[in-house]
């Protein structure tokens, strides 16, 4: 079972949709045993880093969040992506959930229209089993203003957008994070979810 | 690169399909849901669903196409129409749509912008402005599909809603809407030279190429169109061949 976590930030019954779509077992959860018991967890999430942070708090979540990271797999994504660096620089300083070494940052380039929303190519860069069967000229939808900023052996994949922009990171264990939305990517985003229901 | 946008949008009256043109002389044309599909099919890079429905009963219905809608497509779905509250949003959201469009009531109630921009995000409030030319060089915005003629100064709207919020505008020429002779160029470029957020071409487009040309000559990151989609005049993967082989990146 895969458990969605319900922390009230954005839209997670899409996530939920593809997983039963895709015959993924699958629950909206916010309590600790459920996480616990879980197989593989995604944190979702769209909306501001320290409302996002907070509310996550909120719920009690953050310590059993760190510790199932680092025993089954892992999925965050948009903003949840961003809640798995160490820290957010939106509206201020706020810690993330440090599960891998970076931060992330508004995105800035002269002439840059933000958000940066819509379908851009994903571009290799690391080997990583999410990526298994995506081919060289795979777009995926993104709707985000604020970007990773983190070490290159962590991106599996980025896209050009006023500069390199970090699209899907890994911990090199059980940690992923998607900063496109693969539930709202048609069928390239189907099979990135589906070889995450594969790492179990 | 970020690839442009194809979007068909489908406007929803009592859980059907409808095109009206010029808004009035709306005719049934279909299913929504598999309406949905068929051009997630053909490569849509996003739906929108536009309720045209005046009743609360209506809406439930309406709400219920955009659920189904969500179970079966994978692309980012914009719902507008009817939209009156920071709670209609939340609705909205949980039925499934990723961004919801606010029109008419964001020119009668900005706040509704902001509001909603502070809860859900920037990233789902998407603005749709109807506005039409008085002189050259100048627009103004309407209001109620059209029919009401506010007197607000398109740019000075543009530059409201970017500051309240907004992420998104799509702006639909009352000019060229119903026309088929290509979507208003002047007005789009007019737009994007005066807000940094993505814009949504809207009305008029008619034949393969103005799609191409909207891209060529403006910065709107997207284009919409629905009766030249219902009526299967084109098909998005048609208009995508035709962009691609005239070096416009899409997906």
């Amino acid at each position: 079972m895969i458990a969605i976590i319900d922390y009230g930030a954005g839209n997670i019954f899409s996530v939920k949709n593809a997983l039963d779509y895709l015959g993924l077992e699958n629950r909206l959860v916010s309590d600790k045993e459920s996480v616990i018991s879980a197989d593989a967890v995604i944190l979702p999430g769209v909306g501001a880093f320290p409302a996002a942070m907070k509310k996550l708090e909120a719920t009690g979540l953050v310590e059993t969040i760190k510790d199932e990271a680092s025993k089954k797999p892992f999925l965050g994504i948009c903003l949840g992506m961003q809640l798995i660096f160490e820290k957010g620089y939106e509206f201020g300083e706020c810690d993330g959930l440090g599960l891998i070494k970076g931060d992330v940052r508004k995105m800035e380039a002269p002439e840059l229209i933000i958000p940066h929303m819509g379908w851009n190519k994903l571009e290799k860069l690391n080997d990583c089993r999410l990526m298994n069967g995506i081919g060289d000229n795979e777009y995926v939808y993104f709707v985000h203003s604020y970007k990773a900023d983190c070490a290159d052996e962590n991106i599996s994949a980025y896209c050009e957008y006023g500069g390199r922009v970090p699209a899907l990171v890994h911990d090199g264990k059980f940690v992923y994070g998607a900063q496109f939305h693969p539930e709202k990517s048609g069928d390239t985003g189907l099979k990135i979810l589906k070889n995450f229901g594969g790492l179990i | 690169m970020l690839a442009k946008r194809i979007i068909p949008c489908l406007d929803v009256r009592n859980g059907k399909v409808v095109k009206g043109v010029n808004f009035e002389g709306i005719r049934d044309v279909g299913d929504p849901v598999e309406c949905a599909e068929e051009y997630n099919k053909q490569g849509a890079d996003e739906i929108v669903f536009y309720d045209i429905t005046a009743s609360f009963e209506g809406r439930g219905v309406f709400l219920d196409v955009v659920r189904e809608t969500a179970k079966k497509v994978f692309v980012p779905l914009t719902v507008g129409g009817g939209i009156k509250t920071v709670d209609d949003i939340r609705e909205t959201l949980r039925a499934g749509a990723d961004k919801v469009s606010v029109n008419s009531q964001a020119v009668k109630n900005p706040q509704l912008i902001k509001d909603g921009a502070d809860i859900f995000g920037s990233q789902c409030i998407c603005v749709g402005i109807d506005a039409k030319k008085i002189a050259d060089h100048k627009w103004t915005v309407y209001i109620n599909g059209g029919r009401v003629d506010m007197g607000i100064d398109l740019i000075d709207w543009v530059h409201q809603i970017e500051k309240l919020g907004a992420g998104e505008i799509c702006l639909n020429s009352i000019d060229a809407d119903g026309t088929k002779e290509g979507f208003d160029i002047e007005m789009l470029q007019a737009v994007c030279d005066n807000c940094n957020i993505p814009v949504i071409a809207s009305g008029g487009a008619g034949k393969i190429n103005d799609f191409a040309e909207v891209f060529e000559k403006t910065g709107a990151t997207a284009a919409l169109a629905a009766s030249l989609f219902h009526f299967k005049e084109l098909t998005v993967q048609e208009v995508k061949t035709y962009c691609r082989a005239k070096n416009i990146i899409v997906r």
